[in-house]
């Protein structure tokens, strides 16, 4: 069986570090994948974690209330038994390579319990890197990039492959010998530099390019890697359209141009369904909850009470679904896919959350068969993990509306007795004009509001 | 009758086209080529390989001629200049024959004819007898058609009395005197064969200098060696007219009339573009040539160009090295782009003249230091037991990081001396590792190893 490292995710550009604010799963609990395992505190939101590999959470590295920095080791999930001295070593020995630029931490394996903050040190030294370690290498450079997509990576493919690269080749970066003598007289590190020559060679452009940027400070040199800026070489690339991309291009003027688009946005109190959620989630034996999935029955349930929201535009006349077939947008690197989960009106929010999850994790591994891709009568897509505030999205034909949702977000709110801390969250809804009128979608946009804000009406 | 279906249709078969039409069928692409001379296009049929042929039987006719510099009499030797024309002609055919081996190994299939784009996937082709064959691009259409040399306003080729480099290579009879206008790499290679061959030359360049492109010191070198031989330069000249006369043409200048028995027009090239059918489909042109993408994609999208007709350097090196881009990129790989500030240039007239990079006034440009090394081949081993010493090898670099900005050969085998700065300069090397790499002695490339050691300020040799 694998070994899944857990490491801290990087869950936007700018982050460099998350603190744990509470670990939903303890060492020895049986974690599936999917499950949301810790919660974690950035900069900008507090997002919960998710499981993608499956086991037994054998080890914590980093307790709840410490922080770590991205793509650092926090916890180690294994089947019973397996030996994960290796693993856990390895978080002291060398560290994942998104961690290099932000200190080693050589005292994770003999203090695993208790790894104190990680200071954001400018100084050198302090995040001098160690030896074994490959930061030329592109293995690290995908690691990196997976690390910022997925919460938990399965096996250990993120960062076995640079740490065994960098074992393998000593340390030696690979460099032309022009750009180690421009490196040298600008005084830029070539071990913080991704290499764009054959075989990831670093080349003088890269080096230029990295002389001319802004000192970066530890956590952002990974992104460092992946650009470099030239002012030399062709002006332009054309790439090739994926074929999911085609299909996106031909689709969406589709939509855009000829159906008449008004949007409709809303705000919404999400402390109680926030609180609702973490009861829920902490009930042993049910499948875990997110955000997403209240809201996904939130519209199914008051779609079923606004009919001609749950609509398309047919030419001569408007069909009206009596069953609520929900499209769940779906991120993926080379463009977006949208699963259809079906009857979702007639499903609870614990069957929403296993088929949700379950679509979502198949159209990442681009599993889906063809009927869960078509049929939807309405949409959902959220951009919240990307902290997003808000947005509009583009109706995918036939349906008659779709709903862009944005994050959770902690923000000042006026009380009766002053001011406080609230969860707020936007919702934008995208409608054909030729189906439904400004009123309808704001009365629609009420209720799921009023839905989500007295939670408990998604039980019943 | 129905249009026969190909993955790639190559219109053009000279060094890009062949090129580009082989790597594609490499690439497992069923492939059709279009030609309307002999494939080979006019490299090796008119222009590379002939004119080399016809170079090397000059420097024979040189050799024999100081044969006692080498303690060896000749007595009674004659030069027949329409057997050299035709051993050069051997020599094409040979290669074009190549080429057509090289399709039929790689299951290419030939259409004798001219290509004209019907659509943006659709090549017609008209051949000699007036049948038409219509070919269908499945992937994408690459045109090759080259370029054909130019001539000045109000000035006819008829390639009798007035020729251009297509007479010129197919001529059996020499004239007694020639006017060259025109001293690029053609108008220099022409004055050296017609003058070991005994004809007077005259070459005129509008530019201040003969072979403008290269190094100032690389014309000055040229020049002298050149004129030493009795052709007679005139720089900075520009012709007003070009006509008859009683005993062949005059040219007439700003610096003087000029009689010859012929002149030859090496002016330059243009696109050969006409007929191809750009036009109709909306292709941009760029100052006459194809504009293109670095993947070599014109403004209409699936139709590629190449070579000659895509725009300078009108190299045919330079060409195949657009045809191997061209098909890796139709074939769905991410070829790298051509790297056109790293393209030899090479001038096969005797001394031979090489570079790659900027030249010294470029390289100056913008106040960068400059590291100038020079190493002449009178001190080097080899070329004086040669017996050619003309020439010199120069090196710059940028003193601060040793990045080799460019190199700039004039003297034997310069043309195949340069790749090791080719290579040097892909590798992105700079002068330590050139000096650190060691050169075989005797040889003439010695001398670009003293020529980087001059550049660093400690040649050995000087």
């Amino acid at each position: 069986m694998a070994v899944t490292k857990v490491v801290m995710p990087k869950l936007s550009d700018q982050m460099e570090s998350g603190k744990i604010i509470k670990w939903l799963k303890k060492e020895g609990d049986r974690i599936n994948a999917g499950d949301i395992v810790a919660e974690i505190e950035t900069d900008k939101a507090d997002v919960e974690m998710e499981a993608f590999g499956a086991g037994v959470l054998r080890k914590i590295l980093v307790s709840a209330g410490d922080k770590a920095s991205v793509g650092s080791l926090i916890a180690v999930i294994a089947e019973e038994g397996e030996d994960i001295n290796a693993v856990v070593g390895q978080a002291g020995g060398g560290a994942p390579p998104a961690a290099a630029a932000s200190a080693a931490k050589p005292a994770m394996a003999d203090r695993p319990a208790a790894v104190p903050p990680q200071p954001k040190s400018e100084d050198h030294a302090a995040r001098s890197p160690s030896p074994s370690r490959g930061p030329e290498s592109p293995g690290g450079q995908r690691a990196q990039q997976a690390v910022a997509q997925v919460a938990a990576t399965p096996t250990a493919a993120p960062a076995a492959p640079a740490a065994e690269r960098a074992a393998g080749d000593g340390g030696r970066v690979k460099a032309s010998p022009l750009a180690r003598k421009i490196a040298a007289q600008s005084g830029v590190d070539l071990r913080l530099i991704q290499g764009s020559g054959p075989g990831g060679r670093i080349v003088r452009r890269d080096v230029e390019a990295a002389a001319a940027a802004p000192t970066p400070t530890p956590a952002a040199a990974p992104a460092l890697r992946t650009v470099t800026p030239s002012v030399g070489g062709p002006e332009f690339e054309d790439v090739a359209l994926s074929a999911m991309r085609a299909t996106i291009a031909k689709r969406m003027p589709l939509s855009k141009a000829p159906v008449p688009h008004f949007y409709v946005t809303s705000e919404v109190a999400m402390d109680r369904a926030w609180e609702l959620r973490e009861e829920l989630n902490a009930l042993e034996g049910q499948p875990k909850i997110s955000v997403n999935d209240l809201i996904v029955r939130a519209c199914a349930l008051t779609l079923l009470q606004h009919p001609g929201v749950n609509a398309s535009f047919q030419g001569e006349s408007i069909r009206v679904f009596h069953r609520v077939h929900m499209g769940i947008a779906v991120a993926l690197d080379e463009g977006l896919i949208t699963p259809v989960l079906r009857d979702v009106h007639a499903k609870s929010l614990a069957q929403i959350a296993a088929e949700a999850r379950d679509l979502a994790e198949r159209a990442r591994q681009r599993k889906l068969r063809t009927q869960e891709l078509s049929g939807a009568t309405f949409s959902i897509s959220n951009l919240g993990m990307f902290d997003v505030r808000d947005f509009s999205a583009i109706i995918n034909p036939p349906e008659g509306a779709i709903l862009a949702v944005g994050a959770v977000r902690r923000v000042p709110v006026v009380t009766e007795d002053g001011l406080g801390v609230g969860r707020r969250m936007a919702m934008t809804i995208s409608c054909d004009h030729r189906v439904m009128d400004g009123a309808m979608g704001a009365r629609f946009l009420h209720d799921v509001r009023r839905v989500l804000e007295e939670p408990l009406r998604l039980l019943v | 009758m129905p249009a026969q279906k190909f993955d790639l249709v190559v219109v053009g078969t000279g060094p890009g086209g062949y090129v580009c039409a082989i790597r594609a069928a490499q690439l497992g692409m069923s492939v059709a080529t279009v030609e309307d001379d002999r494939p080979g296009g006019v490299c090796l049929n008119w222009g590379c390989i002939p004119t080399k042929a016809l170079l090397r039987n000059a420097e024979v006719v040189h050799l024999f001629e100081r044969a006692e510099t080498f303690g060896i009499t000749v007595q009674g030797m004659t030069a027949d200049y329409a057997a050299a024309v035709q051993r050069s002609r051997g020599v094409a055919d040979r290669m074009a024959k190549g080429v057509e081996f090289l399709f039929r190994k790689n299951k290419i299939t030939l259409f004798p004819g001219t290509g004209t784009l019907t659509a943006k996937n659709a090549v017609e082709v008209r051949g000699k007898d007036g049948g038409v064959t219509t070919l269908e691009a499945g992937r994408a259409v690459v045109l090759a058609t080259g370029s054909e040399p130019r001539s000045l306003p109000g000035v006819a080729i008829d390639e009798k009395r007035v020729i251009s480099s297509n007479g010129a290579v197919r001529n059996e009879a020499k004239p007694k005197s020639i006017v060259i206008i025109g001293a690029g790499a053609v108008g220099v290679e022409f004055a050296d064969v017609y003058r070991s061959y005994g004809t007077d030359v005259i070459l005129l360049e509008a530019l201040p200098r003969i072979v403008p492109i290269e190094d100032e010191e690389v014309s000055t070198q040229l020049t002298r060696s050149l004129s030493r031989r009795g052709i007679t330069i005139k720089t900075g000249v520009k012709v007003s007219a070009v006509k008859p006369s009683d005993g062949g043409v005059v040219v007439e200048t700003d610096g003087g009339r000029f009689d010859a028995e012929q002149v030859l027009m090496a002016v330059g090239r243009g696109a050969r573009t006409k007929g191809v059918g750009l036009d109709a489909l909306g292709i941009v042109l760029d100052r006459g040539f194809v504009k293109v993408s670095p993947m070599m994609e014109t403004s209409v999208k699936g139709v590629y160009a190449i070579g000659d007709m895509a725009g300078a350097p009108l190299l045919a090196h330079k060409a195949m090295a657009e045809g191997v881009v061209a098909a890796e990129a139709i074939a769905g790989k991410n070829p790298r782009p051509v790297d056109y500030g790293n393209v030899p240039s090479c001038t096969y007239c005797r001394p031979q003249v090489a570079s790659i990079g900027l030249t010294e006034a470029k390289a100056r440009e913008g106040g960068r230091d400059v590291a100038v090394g020079k190493f002449p081949f009178t001190a080097n081993g080899k070329a004086v037991a040669l017996g050619e010493t003309e020439g010199f090898v120069k090196v710059l670099a940028d003193k601060k990081s040793g990045e080799i900005l460019g190199v700039h050969i004039i003297g034997p085998e310069a043309t195949e001396m340069i790749h090791e700065f080719a290579v040097g300069r892909t590798l992105e090397a700079t002068l330590d590792e050139i000096m650190h790499t060691i050169h075989a002695h005797p040889t003439l490339s010695e001398a670009a190893l003293e020529a980087t050691l001059a550049a660093l300020g400690h040649a050995i040799h000087i």
